[in-house]
């Protein structure tokens, strides 16, 4: 998968996974996966529940062994290392602070290896990093959701790892909370040079922190991309559905042309999109992915009626209605809101470069 | 609560504790006889103090409820731990059985079963195999206070200390033993309180010298009931209801 390299300018990955596979009973969780992660990188595996990305998560941390495949850090193979062996941390998603100990015990739990001053400066410095300075003798049950959310992300950076993996960090997070944590965290990972492997089902979460996107379906990881990249040329309309809104249109291919576009035939007409990877034959079943901000309402193009038209502050959203019946979603910017009321007569049109031509 | 349901569960109430308050309250009569109230007194719980043989059942009592209960205590826990976190291993399910089997034993079934095995290694009767007997039944109770106590347990409690670079015995002592603790003391006063209490089993394992207190009252109530036993019970039966509230607490608590 050309996806999987490592970004151009880079030396040795900092992780490296080749044929990584877990089986829970007959199924595999997670299915031969290649992977390779820079240093300073922040490396996001999205999906749904259930799509493995987790038990991929905990085969990195070493909670779980893989069937097949090897984990190497740095070079070397650490596949078959505990994790106290590991220099790796880990944020869990249910935070799993130790209800017996405060908040600066929680946070030295790592730094047994320090001396009692040396622990306490460094735990000190920790707290200060993550904005909780004064808040060390406190019980974690006294805290807010948000603080705790801090302490672990404290505790799992005492040990400076070289890699720190996230299991849904923000999830736990109530919304505006969750978009200030989420500008933090970046900002705190530029400024300590770690790289993070970040678990999530959420895309917004993904593309808020990552600089590269794994998204994965069924034990394997079907793309890997920049957030952009992935939206804008999704590989699948499994990838396009999950990044965001997006019109699906059913067709046949069109017959082989050269230059950058090619014909889909569809119910209500006639379409040109960006051209396929040539493994799709002419005549076959394809969907064409086209985004909603991308559809062009004007005078020339395709005829459709407006059904619905709702008023979203910074854009508005539209629903139209093709000759056949199909319905499409339409958004524009919120200038010019009284244009195209529901019930115009009107046409659209997109350019072709920014339709995808998917497998259907 | 409707009228109807606080008479049921004073009725209830009055079944299950009546007959204990009134050896409480006759264990303060200043009669001889047992069954007419002669007014207030302490009296019998000073003869109580006086009386040798009961006392050195108490004190056999004590001891063997303290031995048995922290054997039962460690063999209890452990078994909780392997049950619990060992995983599927084969014949987990058998020695789950085998485990708590003691608890719903008939007592007779196991002091006979004792007796024959203590006869036949040639082991003396005396304390020691009322420690091992006691120590044999109570191990169930503790595995499953503490057994249930670990299911409740976050697993990625240990698992976060694993990955801050604890060794696996490091997690133990550190994380998974502390938030363990009320669950293990908890299993211990009930050990403690069962040994304490136990008649049917110290009758077929103990040997002479080692009269434990409930024995050396039946025998005396055999030979007559006097209000000195009432106080003797009481005062059972009160060390008793203090270790099962002490436990009952540190189990709920958290």
């Amino acid at each position: 998968m050309s996806g999987s390299q490592v970004p151009a300018g880079s030396g040795v990955p900092l992780l490296r996974l080749e044929g990584v596979t877990k089986r829970f009973g007959a199924g595999a969780a997670v299915d031969g996966v290649d992977l390779a992660l820079a240093e300073n990188e922040v490396f996001c595996l999205l999906g749904p529940s259930g799509c493995g990305k987790s038990t991929l998560l905990r085969m990195i941390a070493g909670f779980e062994r893989p069937d097949a495949g090897t984990i190497r850090l740095g070079g070397a193979d650490i596949t078959a290392d505990p994790p106290h062996r590991r220099p790796v941390n880990m944020m869990f998603q249910s935070y799993a602070l130790f209800p017996h100990m405060s908040v600066a015990g929680n946070v030295a739990y790592g730094l047994s290896s320090l001396g009692r001053a040396a622990r306490a400066a460094r735990v000190e410095t920790l707290l200060r990093l993550v904005r909780l300075e004064g808040y060390g003798a406190r019980r974690p049950d006294t805290l807010s959701g948000g603080q705790r959310q801090r302490v672990a992300l404290a505790r799992a950076l005492a040990r400076e790892p070289r890699l720190l993996l996230l299991d849904e960090p923000l999830t736990a997070l109530d919304r505006a909370l969750r978009e200030e944590t989420q500008s933090e965290l970046r900002a705190l990972q530029r400024r300590l040079g770690t790289s993070f492997v970040v678990v999530t089902h959420d895309p917004e979460e993904a593309m808020r922190l990552a600089d590269r996107v794994g998204v994965m379906a069924g034990g394997r990881i079907v793309q890997v991309g920049a957030t952009a990249e992935l939206y804008e040329n999704p590989a699948s309309r499994y990838v396009a559905g999950l990044l965001g809104d997006v019109n699906l249109i059913p067709g046949t291919l069109g017959p082989a042309e050269p230059g950058p576009s090619r014909a889909v035939e569809t119910a209500f007409g006639a379409l040109r999109a960006r051209a396929p990877a040539p493994a799709l034959e002419p005549g076959a079943a394809v969907v064409v992915a086209l985004r909603p901000e991308r559809v062009e309402l004007g005078a020339h193009g395709l005829a459709a009626t407006v059904t619905e038209r709702i008023f979203l502050g910074d854009r508005i959203a539209r629903t139209l209605r093709m000759g056949d019946g199909t319905t499409l979603r339409a958004s524009g910017p919120a200038t010019g809101a009284a244009e195209h009321p529901v019930g115009a007569e009107i046409r659209l049109g997109f350019a072709a470069e920014v339709a995808a031509i998917l497998p259907a | 609560m409707s009228p109807f349901l606080r008479a049921v569960l004073a009725l209830g109430l009055a079944f299950l504790y009546a007959p204990i308050l009134v050896l409480a309250v006759y264990s303060f009569n200043a009669s001889n006889l047992v069954t007419v109230w002669g007014g207030f007194s302490t009296r019998w719980y000073a003869a109580l103090l006086a009386d040798g043989p009961l006392l050195a059942a108490a004190w056999v009592s004590l001891r063997v409820a303290l031995m048995a209960g922290a054997i039962s205590t460690l063999l209890g826990t452990l078994a909780a731990l392997a049950l619990a976190r060992h995983g599927r291993f084969r014949s987990r399910r058998l020695l789950t059985g085998l485990v708590f089997a003691p608890m719903v034993m008939p007592e007779v079934i196991i002091g006979l079963s004792l007796l024959l095995l203590f006869v036949g290694v040639g082991l003396d009767r005396g304390i020691v195999t009322l420690v091992i007997a006691h120590a044999t039944f109570c191990t169930g109770f503790v595995a499953v206070v503490v057994g249930a106590r670990l299911r409740g347990l976050d697993r990625t409690l240990e698992e976060a200390a694993a990955d801050l670079g604890a060794t696996p015995r490091r997690v133990f002592a550190t994380v998974t033993l502390p938030l363990l603790a009320p669950a293990v003391l908890a299993g211990f006063l009930l050990a403690f309180t069962l040994s304490l209490d136990d008649l049917v089993i110290a009758s077929f394992v103990s040997g002479p010298g080692a009269t434990t207190l409930p024995m050396r009252l039946y025998s005396q109530i055999r030979l007559g009931v006097n209000p000195e036993i009432n106080a003797a019970s009481t005062l059972l039966v009160l060390a008793v209801t203090l270790a099962v509230l002490a436990a009952s607490r540190l189990t709920a608590r958290r």
